[in-house]
């Protein structure tokens, strides 16, 4: 089976005024569909722009990143966004909640985009918060709940569209032990139970050990990854 | 419904500072109301000379209207083919215990007066006894409630144009045939002026400020007035001749400049709030610059971007425009009851309301299109990277 994520000498290089600056080398790597993957490394070694493109939210300089056989750097912007609607789940650190939107308000923003009926949006809203355990919740605001709540909100947005790939950037760097294992628990059910594609980064090793692949990162370039796969 | 998302959406980013838009929406009310305020009184002043009427001619000194012309000009003016009526007035400019009582004072010819002016009515008893009495005077409406003056009263008054103290017995009291007349006017006896006049500086006698002259019909008045001009020219009185709107717009063109100068004001009340208002639609964007990246990562796009933004600043702008509109006529009624003696009308124009709401939503639209094509061009990684 082709994998979802195929990447080939992927590189990326920022510019901090003329000055060039190389932030991801040549990367080749490879994601299974159903894969859970963890990208590590320490600061400044390029996971989260390795993320970002993976996401479709920023574009490569250099080699060819497909997903699920489209090159997103060949996407005009308007189709990218259509793409990410549709094609990938989003959890951040710090949750990057709507704070003037409910938490079914917050969830139900995705759904906007689509066709779906006001009825069966609300359906869907109210299962994925009811997975996440937040199906008495559906009427607070993002500042009434907690850390680990307002994550799992994020995590049933992530989901809410049905996407085949989520992407995490340091979805437990904001929370303490316990919201973080429950939040790494649902990650496992969406990998485990639901088949979605997951890509995170994190540099807590705990919480790498979680996923079924280790990819790790340095200076840009990719050092080993646990799968055996080429490097 | 997408649209209706943004309204919802941009309503509640709009009360995350209540303060902030409160002071904002409280600024844009308050700036409406100066700019209605500030054409009302240019236009009232314009309107006021604009009621006279068509068919009314002013004949006055070619020279300027500061010269007088002799009385007896009146004679030949009345032989004019056309004319159907004449009478003449002088300014007397008295003061009333204070400068500051100003109102109107006109020496007029008490018998034909009236009846060149039908609009300013007057019981036929009181105009009689007024006519019968050379110390008689007859008062607007509106002057008399503000002194609070009664048939009968006696009303000193002290002359600046023709010196001494005089004083004035009031014989009757005339009201407007319509809101647009004037009411202020103080109408007393020419002749017992002139008598004055003729005892103490004899060479000034016999003279009138202006002839107020009736066409037969308003078809006629541009013949009457060629005919009166020419009549006297080359004589040591040329007159001028003109509508009496026209004359009325004349002493509007001296304070023209005046005019100008507050239309600007209004303008620039507008250009300060519009300035205002793009600090605050600023901020706002830049304070939500992770929402907007957060809203383009789940797959909106810049247009929705621009679209919240704007909606915001319009819900601002309209919400205060609203408010300063609806408050514009209170404070106009306000404004005309205070200063009552220098408008006839003070009458806010629908025309006004409209550059107003115009206004509102322009400001709106000028306020946000820097913020909103800016928050729209932010690159998504450095919009979430943006310290809020």
């Amino acid at each position: 089976m082709a994998p979802l994520i195929s990447m080939r000498q992927l590189s990326k290089t920022y510019h901090r005024g003329k000055q060039p600056v190389p932030v991801l080398l040549g990367i080749d790597l490879e994601i299974e569909v159903g894969d859970y993957v963890s990208l590590m490394g320490p600061s400044g070694s390029g996971k989260s722009t390795l993320l970002n493109l993976i996401a479709g939210i920023d574009k490569p300089t250099g080699g060819t990143l497909l997903v699920g056989d489209i090159d997103t750097a060949r996407l005009p912007e308007s189709q990218l966004a259509n793409w990410r609607a549709a094609n990938v789940g989003f959890i951040f650190q710090f949750y990057n909640l709507m704070p003037v939107l409910t938490a079914f308000e917050n969830v139900e923003l995705p759904l906007l985009l689509t066709n779906l009926s006001k009825w069966d949006r609300r359906d869907r809203v109210e299962y994925a918060l009811g997975l996440v355990g937040l199906g008495h919740r559906l009427d607070h605001y993002p500042n009434e709940l907690s850390g680990g709540e307002q994550q799992r909100v994020a995590i049933a947005r992530a989901l809410i569209a049905d996407p085949p790939l989520i992407v995490a950037d340091e979805p437990t760097g904001d929370l303490d032990r316990k919201s973080a294992d429950d939040v790494l628990m649902l990650l496992d059910r969406l990998n485990g139970q639901l088949g979605k594609t997951i890509v995170m980064v994190t540099h807590d090793p705990k919480c790498a050990a979680r996923a079924r692949r280790l990819v790790h990162l340095e200076k840009g370039v990719l050092l080993n990854d646990d799968a055996g796969k080429p490097v | 419904m997408y649209f209706l998302y943004v309204v919802k959406l941009a309503a509640r980013n709009m009360m995350r500072h209540r303060l902030r838009s409160s002071l904002t929406i409280a600024g844009i009310a308050v700036a409406m109301i100066s700019f209605g305020l500030l054409r009302t009184v240019v236009d009232s002043w314009v309107a006021g000379a604009e009621t006279g009427s068509a068919a009314r001619l002013i004949v006055r000194n070619k020279a300027s209207v500061g010269f007088t012309l002799p009385v007896a000009m009146g004679e030949r003016i009345r032989h004019v083919h056309g004319v159907e009526a004449l009478t003449w007035l002088v300014w007397f400019g008295g003061i009333y215990v204070d400068e500051r009582n100003f109102f109107p004072q006109f020496g007029v010819d008490a018998d034909t007066f009236f009846s060149v002016y039908p609009e300013m009515k007057v019981d036929p008893a009181q105009l009689a006894a007024f006519q019968r009495d050379r110390r008689g005077a007859i008062v607007g409406k509106v002057v008399a409630a503000k002194y609070g003056w009664k048939v009968g009263d006696q009303i000193p008054l002290r002359g600046t144009i023709y010196p001494g103290n005089w004083s004035f017995v009031i014989k009757g009291i005339y009201e407007g045939a319509d809101e647009k007349v004037d009411q202020t006017q103080f109408i007393v006896h020419w002749d017992l002026i002139n008598e004055r006049v003729k005892a103490q500086v004899p060479s000034m006698a016999d003279r009138v400020g202006l002839f107020s002259v009736n066409a037969r019909s308003p078809g006629d008045a541009a013949a009457v007035s060629a005919a009166v001009d020419e009549s006297f020219r080359n004589s040591l009185d040329e007159t001028r001749t003109e509508s009496e709107k026209a004359f009325q717009l004349g002493f509007i063109a001296m304070i023209d400049t005046v005019l100008t100068a507050m239309q600007a004001v209004a303008y620039v009340v507008i250009l300060i709030i519009l300035a205002v208002m793009a600090n605050t639609m600023a901020m706002a964007a830049r304070e939500r610059s992770r929402e907007y990246a957060t809203l383009k990562v789940l797959g909106f796009g810049d247009r929705f971007v621009v679209m919240l933004i704007m909606a915001e600043s319009l819900t601002l702008s309209i919400t205060g425009g609203a408010l300063g509109i609806a408050l514009t006529f209170p404070v106009a009624d306000a404004f005309f009851n205070a200063l009552r003696d220098m408008f006839r009308l003070f009458v806010v124009e629908p025309r006004t309301v409209i550059i107003q709401a115009v206004a509102s939503v322009v400001i709106a639209v000028l306020a946000a299109i820097v913020p909103a094509l800016s928050s729209a061009r932010v690159r998504i990684v450095d919009g979430l990277r943006a310290v809020t």
